[in-house]
């Protein structure tokens, strides 16, 4: 039999080399999602795989890597994930938001202000915010490439019109740079502030979707 | 206030023992080994090695193992492992014209060149449960004769030449297929994704969708032109020595669905083709696949495409069993923080019902 033998952080180099470079474009186009040939990872889609792979792309062997799921080290999912990377890339780990090089979340910000040094990575199960409004990909790429978020506004209106509020609590849209309306993933609304103008580099992964 | 629950570390080594244990079962009973899995449950190693897109029946056997004969498991084992693997090269284009075939027939054509052969096969066996396979059951030795050297035709080869079917598109001479393992999938997808993606599809889901079209929606009129199994050889291109090199034989089912015609005031009518293919012996699946892949051209084809299994977008984004269990299971995790976010929305919407609701209220916006 072939015994399986894995790479540093689980990913190949090839992989690991085009999944940075959707990331560089992605970090010079904000907002615009970078489809990306997301890999089967050994945890499930909708289980994180697209931070996943964000992180091994991009963790060497100094970092040092947190992660949280709901807003806590400890629940199974961040455990599993934390574990993982200790296992394959034999990278510390910490539950300390100061001495993190990388943080890997699944729908949280930390409280604590992040610096210039530090990346957080999303995991992000739907990345297109017009998808409730508009289940085609064709026809969302075609939106955002026109800049036509009509539909987003008046979606937002009728909430107003119906309940008095958006009734948008989580997983709030953002614009970024004036220019692509994005979904930072089901991030509570009350977080999104933390991303305006933040320090740190944030990169939002969605495996099963395929995009960065 | 709902308070997030902590997964111990060490619940998680906990449950993972537990299910080695599970896995296990009773240690009185022997253990299954690979080569029985491989011997024994040979349709289940087929899929597995299908729809994980990865030709190794020990490692399927294997995945099966661990995955306690779930089949979805075990196809996301083998696929998380096939991710990590390098890539050398494609092969060449296999010849099923040259299969060793061991079944082949056609609805088409009672009498085709080289015969039909039934092979291997579970129709017209009475579906009655069968006492004497529980325990030590020896089959009876099959029944032989001389191989026949005849050559076995594909039948849609034979339709072809009279032009009574269109052509099968050739790829440009040194053009490369598409892989979705690699390159990011973008809509409208041509036709080799298509393929690609189909023979990754859960056999249920893609069984579905091809029973839909039978049933009306999107109907395309399909007879079984010819289902064929058996060995190919697999063949690399190798720069160094300038020719293809044999790399061995993998046994291969391939279905070819004979539609109804296309035309027009400039070409004479003629039938159209849908194609299936998978790894083993897979009949449902390729039968499946060549039907939703005939759906799938009705836009190439000129066709009102209304029905989901005519939708590629629908079809293509759903197909896949790895993504789709991982996505619905990920349902488990906790929610916590969405969910307290909806909660309290959903509070401040109440409270602000009750009050414009109270028979105060009610009475003022009455006046």
């Amino acid at each position: 039999m072939n015994a399986p033998a894995y790479n540093f952080a689980y990913l190949d180099e090839q992989t690991k080399r085009m999944i940075r470079r959707a990331i560089l474009k992605a970090i010079a186009i904000p907002g615009y999602q970078v489809p990306f040939a997301s890999r089967e990872m050994p945890m499930p889609y909708g289980w994180g795989t697209g931070g996943v792979q964000v992180t091994a792309a991009i963790l060497g062997p100094q970092d040092v890597l947190k992660v949280i799921d709901q807003g806590s080290d400890d629940t199974t999912n961040a455990i599993s994930i934390r574990k993982f990377f200790a296992k394959t890339a034999g990278v510390a780990t910490t539950t300390a938001t100061e001495d993190a090089t990388v943080i890997q979340t699944r729908h949280r910000i930390p409280e604590t202000a992040l610096h210039a040094n530090q990346v957080l990575v999303y995991q992000v199960p739907i990345p297109e915010p017009l998808r409730f409004l508009e289940p085609r990909e064709t026809e969302t790429r075609r939106m955002h490439a026109l800049a036509e978020y009509g539909l987003m506004h008046v979606k937002l209106y009728e909430d107003i019109a119906r309940f008095g509020h958006i009734a948008t609590a989580y997983a709030y849209p953002v614009k970024v740079n004036a220019r692509y309306v994005m979904d930072p993933s089901p991030t509570p609304k009350f977080d999104n502030p933390k991303m305006d103008n933040c320090p740190a580099l944030q990169l939002f992964g969605a495996g099963r979707e395929k995009r960065i | 206030m709902y308070v997030a629950v902590k997964g111990g570390e060490r619940a998680i080594e906990n449950a993972h023992r537990l299910l080695a244990h599970a896995r296990r079962g009773d240690q009185g009973v022997a253990e299954i080994s690979l080569d029985q899995i491989s011997e024994q449950l040979g349709l289940a190693v087929d899929r597995v090695m299908s729809e994980g897109s990865l030709y190794d029946r020990e490692l399927a056997a294997l995945a099966i193992k661990q995955a306690r004969g779930d089949l979805i498991e075990a196809i996301f084992l083998v696929r998380a492992f096939r991710a990590t693997l390098p890539r050398f090269g494609a092969g060449e284009p296999v010849d099923t014209g040259a299969m060793r075939v061991r079944r082949r027939v056609s609805a088409t054509f009672k009498d085709i060149p080289g015969g039909q052969i039934l092979g291997p096969t579970f129709d017209y066996t009475h579906r009655l449960l069968d006492p004497a396979l529980a325990d030590g059951f020896v089959p009876e030795a099959p029944a032989a004769a001389e191989a026949s050297t005849a050559p076995t035709p594909r039948v849609t080869d034979i339709l072809g030449r009279d032009g009574l079917i269109e052509s099968s598109p050739q790829a440009e001479d040194g053009a490369s297929v598409g892989d979705l393992t690699r390159e990011p999938l973008n809509f409208p997808a041509d036709r080799d994704l298509r393929l690609q993606n189909l023979a990754r599809g859960d056999e249920g889901f893609l069984l579905a969708m091809g029973y839909s079209t039978q049933r009306g929606y999107g109907r395309n009129h399909p007879f079984v032109g010819e289902i064929r199994f058996g060995e190919v050889e697999v063949e690399l291109f190798a720069e160094d020595v300038g020719f293809a090199v044999p790399l061995g034989s993998i046994a291969l089912t391939e279905c070819q669905m004979v539609n109804q015609f296309k035309g027009s005031a400039t070409e004479a009518p003629c039938f159209t083709r849908g194609y299936g293919l998978a790894f083993g012996q897979s009949e449902r699946k390729t039968m499946s696949m060549a039907l939703v892949d005939r759906a799938l051209r009705a836009r190439e084809l000129g066709e009102e495409a209304l029905a989901p299994a005519q939708d590629e977008e629908f079809v293509m984004s759903h197909s896949d069993n790895v993504q789709a269990t991982g996505f619905v299971e990920h349902l488990k995790l906790p929610h916590y923080v969405d969910f307290q976010s909806e909660l309290g929305l959903l509070r401040k919407l109440r409270k602000e019902f009750a009050e414009a609701n109270t028979p105060d209220a009610m009475r003022e916006a009455a006046e």
